[in-house]
Formats: structure tokens, sequence, C-alpha cells
């Protein structure tokens, strides 16, 4: 699904990712976790197309295409979804319109019809239940005013809705309270199966308890620098990012 | 044409829908301004005598006045003498009904989505047309005549209401207002005439759609809406031309008078040519709208949203004479190219408790320049007088200017006056946003202006709520990349 060999990038001058590698195959669920400044968002934003993010290096496989050459738009019609750590306002805009806006955007570059609007509000209403949100969430504008969890739990609307094959989710557990958390966990859980695959970025293993991950890895200084299973989630959790060889902290 | 060339003038066209021009014979006077074309506009409307008298009294005055230099507007001279002042179809007779009406000019109104022939007029409202100079037809004429509602061209009013034109023309705007206004005043063609009785509620929505057609003409129309203890009225203009390589002038004026506890909203959609990318052509648009709020209790309240013309020049205002007379202002002003906007409002606070609310909506792109310019004034006896401004500029671009002038004048210590005003550039995370859920950059572009414009937009009659937003997403293009 996601293949990345040697990933650099940089931001404005500095170079953040340094030679990242990373495997994703179909239905996987894989999560990085590392320490704040790391690279994680910068991963996301990358894989996503964001304007200023260079791709200085590496290449970057997704569904068989060169993912690097697609515009943002691109990337996200060809079933790529990035849920924001920190998602963003668009004051005036309806968020029910901006979502369908969304979908119908990339059905028409994928050839599709657009969506019946009767069978988009069902779509949407029952996400919204089922992440125990506010209908009136839907006639608000876009995450204008919201709190950081209805946030976090509007962006899992929107996965829901578009139905990616890869989604990328950068701490959408955190600010969540332990209920929400349960329901972000199911309503991934709900997407799951043999093609869709997940990269969740997380600081805290409580996730990935109701996740159950295939592999955790540990992203620091730009660079995978450690895979496992769901134990070192555990590990880290007890021990922090001490144990991480000092060289890699000097890189 | 060659295939690219082709394309060019598609994309052209698809930017500014409304630019073909129509290939009717036309009748038009020499060009120049002096009191025989006065007289000769004059005589062609059939006017009564007095109505002449007063066009020529602006005349001499306007032949006294010079053009105002203090709006931010690299402005070219004019040269008057060039301008014809008349224009209309040529025709035998005026037509008595629009099934006498040239098939050309119909046919022109149906491209322009402004059907006025019986199958397919709008539903719930209705339409005078002018054509340069002239009023091609109004529809619904009958059905508004049953409720008491007079609506009808300007020329149609002076000859068959003669009274009623005498009282309130210049009443609200006098000829010797402003350079332009005065101007209008001497060779004003046709607009549109609306009178709305006691306690009646006007049965549909009013509009006016005015096309420039005639090439080196100037258009000069002039609207009066009246409405009567407590009326109610909501009016709607529509403003379209070919695209040209010359600059057409556009002065027009508009008075609204609203006595006790009426309401007359009017709203407008302006698109004019702006002229090309490179700021070739377009229209000078000089206009006054005032509207009196004569009576207590009465209420005026203007929406615009303004994305064509050269040069755009107006403020719409309120004067707040009625105690608790209530104005509103609601502005959409978008800028392109070349393309230059000093517009804002006047609110003129003279009756107690009366309050006003202005909300302007600026979007500059290219290298346009978009300048807010807002008065609240509040008088002496003007006690517990309220007013609110928010004020919202957006930037696309680095090339284009965004610019406030509020002016306060406070002579009651008891007046409340709010100004808040904002200027932002449309946002990086908001497009990548956008964008990574899977919209391209323009349609990105397009929702957060929208989203931007929303307070202006809701306060349209809903089936021109879609025409706004419609026509600001194709002044958008290419204004990102
Ligand atoms: N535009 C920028 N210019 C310069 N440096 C930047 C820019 N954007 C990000 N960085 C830097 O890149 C590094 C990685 O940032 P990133 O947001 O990817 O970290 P993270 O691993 O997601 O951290 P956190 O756990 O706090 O979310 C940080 O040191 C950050 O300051
Ligand atoms: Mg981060």
């Amino acid at each position: 699904m996601l293949k990345i060999n040697n990933l650099h990038v940089q931001v404005g001058d500095k170079d953040i990712l340094k030679g990242l590698n990373l495997e994703v195959g179909p239905g996987e669920v894989h999560a990085i976790m590392g320490p704040n400044g790391s690279g994680k968002s910068t991963l996301g934003y990358s894989l996503a197309g964001r304007d200023g993010y260079e791709v200085t290096d590496g290449s970057v496989l997704f569904d068989g295409q060169n993912l690097l050459e697609l515009e943002a738009e691109e990337r996200a019609a060809a079933g790529l979804f990035l849920a924001f750590q920190y998602p963003v306002e668009i004051p005036g805009v309806n968020n029910a319109y901006f979502l369908r806006a969304a979908l119908n955007a990339q059905r028409k570059a994928r050839g599709e019809d657009e969506v019946d609007s009767i069978d988009f509000l069902r779509a949407v209403r029952e996400q919204l239940k089922a992440l125990q949100m506010d209908d009136s969430l839907l006639k608000r504008a876009v995450n204008e005013g919201f709190s950081g969890g209805e946030k976090k739990r509007n962006e899992m609307v929107q996965m829901a809705v578009l139905q990616p094959k890869l989604a990328i989710l950068d701490e959408t557990d955190s600010g969540l309270d332990i209920d929400a958390l349960k329901l972000v966990a199911e309503g991934v859980n709900r997407l799951r199966n043999d093609e869709r695959s997940f990269v969740v970025i997380t600081h805290y293993q409580r996730l990935l308890e109701h996740l159950v991950p295939d592999q955790v890895h540990v992203l620091s200084n730009g660079r995978i620098v450690e895979s496992g299973g769901r134990e070192l989630a555990e590990r880290l959790e007890q021990e922090g990012y001490g144990f991480l060889s000092p060289e890699e902290d000097a890189a | 044409m060659s295939q690219t060339q082709q394309q060019v003038e598609q994309l052209i066209q698809s930017r500014y829908k409304a630019g073909f021009y129509t290939d009717i014979e036309s009748e038009t006077v020499g060009a120049g301004l002096n009191e025989d074309v006065i007289a000769m506009i004059s005589a062609k409307k059939e006017e009564p005598a007095w109505l002449l008298e007063w066009r020529l009294k602006a005349f001499h005055h306007w032949q006294t006045m010079v053009g105002p230099n203090w709006a931010k507007l690299k402005l070219p001279a004019i040269d008057f003498q060039k301008i014809h002042y008349y224009a209309a179809p040529k025709q035998e007779n005026r037509p008595k009904s629009l099934d006498e009406v040239d098939p050309k000019l119909l046919e022109t109104f149906d491209k322009l989505g402004v059907p006025l022939h019986e199958r397919a007029r709008l539903a719930g409202v209705a339409v005078d047309a002018v054509f340069d100079s002239v009023s091609v037809g109004t529809t619904f004429q009958k059905e508004l005549k049953e409720a008491g509602v007079i609506f009808c061209s300007f020329s149609e009013a002076a000859r068959e209401h003669p009274d009623l034109v005498r009282e309130h023309l210049g009443s609200v705007v006098p000829y010797r207002d402003n350079y332009f206004a005065c101007l209008n005043s001497a060779v004003f063609s046709d607009g549109s005439f609306v009178y709305v009785p006691k306690d009646t509620r006007c049965p549909m929505e009013l509009s006016t759609y005015f096309r420039i057609n005639a090439r080196d003409t100037g258009q000069f129309e002039r609207t009066l809406i009246i409405a009567e203890p407590g009326a109610e009225v909501s009016y709607l203009e529509g403003c379209t031309a070919p695209m040209r390589d010359e600059n057409q002038l556009h002065a027009a004026v508009v008075e609204l008078v609203a006595q006790e506890k009426s309401k007359i909203k009017y709203s407008t959609v302006q698109n004019w040519y702006p002229g090309d990318e490179n700021g070739k052509g377009g229209i000078y648009n000089f206009v006054t709208k005032r509207g009196d709020c004569r009576g207590d209790d009465s209420r005026i309240s203007w929406t615009q949203v303004e994305t064509g013309s050269a040069i755009t020049w107006k403020y719409p205002s309120c004067v707040l004479r009625g105690d608790r007379s209530a104005g509103e202002f609601y502005s959409v002003a978008l800028t392109h190219n070349h393309q230059q906007a000093d517009t804002g409002t006047k609110m003129i606070h003279l009756g107690k408790d009366t309050t006003s609310k202005v909300i302007s909506k600026g979007i500059s792109c290219g290298k346009s320049q978009n300048s807010y310019r807002g008065l609240v004034r509040m008088a002496k006896r003007a006690d517990n007088a309220r007013n609110y401004t928010q004020c919202d500029s957006l930037l696309i671009g680095k090339t284009c200017g965004a610019h406030t002038f509020p002016y306060i004048e406070s002579a009651n210590p008891t007046a409340k006056i709010e100004h808040e005003a904002t200027t932002s550039k449309i946002g990086d995370d908001q497009l990548f946003y956008c964008r990574s859920r899977g919209m391209d950059e323009e349609e990105a572009v397009a929702l957060i202006v929208d989203g931007f414009c929303k307070e202006v937009f809701k306060e349209l009659p809903m089936e021109f709520a879609v025409e706004a937003k419609a026509l600001l997403e194709i002044s958008l293009e290419g204004a990102v990349g």
C-alpha cells in the first residue's frame, strides 16, 4: 500500500526527515511514536503533499504509483487521507457542505458521479451518531468554535465518509477524553478491512490498546530508529525515549 | 480561428459570460453634451416641461462643478464631449406590451438569464429590463397593479404619474449633490420607478436588469422607490455590458423614500464588464445611492455584491431621519486584475434611537486596489443612536491592496459607535486543508471566499444568492497560482 524509501524532507532551510523508511501493507495498522519535534507531523504533511515540504531525496510508492508527483488533491482522490493534528477552521463554510464538496471533488477526479445528497446526509448522520456528535455540528462552520475533541472527531467523520485507502491519523487521540478515545478507536476499527491501511501517530499506548497495531515504530530525529510489535509501545510508555541510543540523538 | 486562440476566447468568455454584443439597429444621439441634447432626450421620452427645466438647471449647475478627486482611485480624465448620451434600439412606435418588443431584445435578456416572456419568467420576481437608454418592458405589471403597486420604467412614470415623480425626484439626492449625480440629473435616461402604497406589502420581488449594449454610450439610469407608511418592498438590480477595449461611463442615481414604519430592501449584483487582465476596457461606475428613512420606525437595507467595473465609486447611504429608524449596509466587493473599487456607505443619524449596521467584505486579487470608505455621523439630536461597523478585507496574492477609511463624526455623547476591522490573507493552512480533502486550488479559494462573504450573501434574496456565489467563483478564476 505504502512504501517509503530513504525519504528526505526539508522545510524552509531545515532538514527534518533524514532518510526515513517505512512499509505498510494493505489492511495493516502501523503506529508511529516519537519525541516532540522528531518529524511525525512532517511525515504526514509530506505524504499529503503540503507546499513547502520539499522532498530532497527518496521515493514514495502509494498503491503502486509515485505519490510524490501528485498534487495534494490528486493524492486525496487516489485514496490518501490525513487527519490533522490541528484541524483547520474555515469561517462561514458549512461543515456538511464542505464535506460534500470534498467527496464530490474526489469522485469527479475519479470519473464517478456526484453523490446523491440524501445518501450523503444519511451517511454523515450515521457517522455523527457513531461518534456521539451532535447533528448541529453539521450546520456550523468547519471546525469554527469546535472544542478540541470535537475537531478531532470531525476529522474521523470526514475519514469515514471519504473512505480512503490509507489514513494517516496525526495525534487524533490527543485531547480526547477516555470515552471519546474509545469512540474514535471503534470508528477506526469499523473501517478496517483487508485493503485499508492506517498509520497512527500517537504519544500514548492507550489508543493502541483499542486499535492493536501490526507494528510500532519509533521516529526520532527524522528517521525510524526502532520497530517492533505492541510491546514496544508499552516499553516506551514505561521507560520514555531515554533508551534510544545516544548517537541517534546527537545525529 | 486557431485552436489555441479559440481556447483563449472560450476562457475569456467563461470568465465574463455577459460579454456578448447584440447586433441591433440603434438610434443614438451624436456625441457631446449641450442643451439641445438634453432637450432631445426629454422630447424622446415625452416628458412634461417641468422635468426638462429641472434637467437644464442641473446641467447649468454641473458646468460649474469639478469632478471628485478624494477617492483612492487612479482616475483617467473623462472626455464628456466624446460620449453619446442617448442610445435606444430603433422602433417605429413605443411597444405597448412585451409581445411587441423586438425578439432580438428578448433574446438578449434570455441569454443573460432574465427571460421576460410569459412562459419562462422567474416565478415571483417582476422584472424591468433596461437596454441602453430605454426600458424594454416590465413583467407582471398587471399583477402588481392589482396590489396597488406601481412598477414601471422611469420614463413611463414621468408620463403616467408625474405628480409622484415631481414630488420625490431629487428629494433624497438633490441635483447639486455631487458631480456625477448632477450629470445624471441632466441626462438621465431610463431606470425604474416603484411606488408601494400605504400598508401594502409588495407581493413579489421587484428587479431591474440594466444592460449597456451600444458603443461609446454612457448609461445614466435613475431609480426612484417610494414606500408609503407601513409599506414593504424588496428590490434587486443586476447589470452587465459587452466586453470592449474602450471604457464606458455609467453614472446612476438611486433614491429611496421610506415613510413611517415602511421597509425597503435594495440589493445589487453588479457585474459590469471589468476590463481585461491587462486593465484594458471596462465600465467606470460612478453611482450615487441614497435612502431617506423619512418616517419614524422606517428601515432601509442595502446589500451589494460588486464584482464588475474597471472603477467603482459608490457609497449607498442611509439618512436616518425618523426616530427609531434603521439602516443597514451589507457589501461584498471583489476586485481582480487592474480593477479599482472605492466603496462603502454613509450612515447619517438624525433621529433618536436610530440604529445602523455595516458589514463590508472586500476581496482583492491580482493587481487590484480595494478600498472601504465609510462615514458614520451622529447628529446633535440623535440621542442613543447606535452604529456597528465590521469591515473585513481578504487578500489573495501579493500584488493587490486593501484599504479602509472609516470616518466617524459624533455630536451627541449618548451615541454609541463600534468599529471592527480585519485584514487577512487567504491562509495556506486553509488552502491545504481543502486540497488534502480533494478540492483543487480554485475550488478551495472559491469555498473560502464564499465562507468569508457568508454574512452578506445570506441577506440576498434566495435566487440571487446562488447567482452571486456563481459570479464570485467566475470572478476568482485565475486569482491564485
Ligand atoms: N515551517 C517550518 N520551519 C522551520 N522548522 C519547522 C517548520 N515546520 C516544522 N518545523 C520543525 O520541524 C521539526 C519537526 O516538526 P513536526 O511537527 O514534524 O514534529 P512532531 O514529531 O509532529 O512533533 P509533536 O509530537 O510535537 O507533534 C520541529 O523541530 C519543528 O520546529
Ligand atoms: Mg506533530
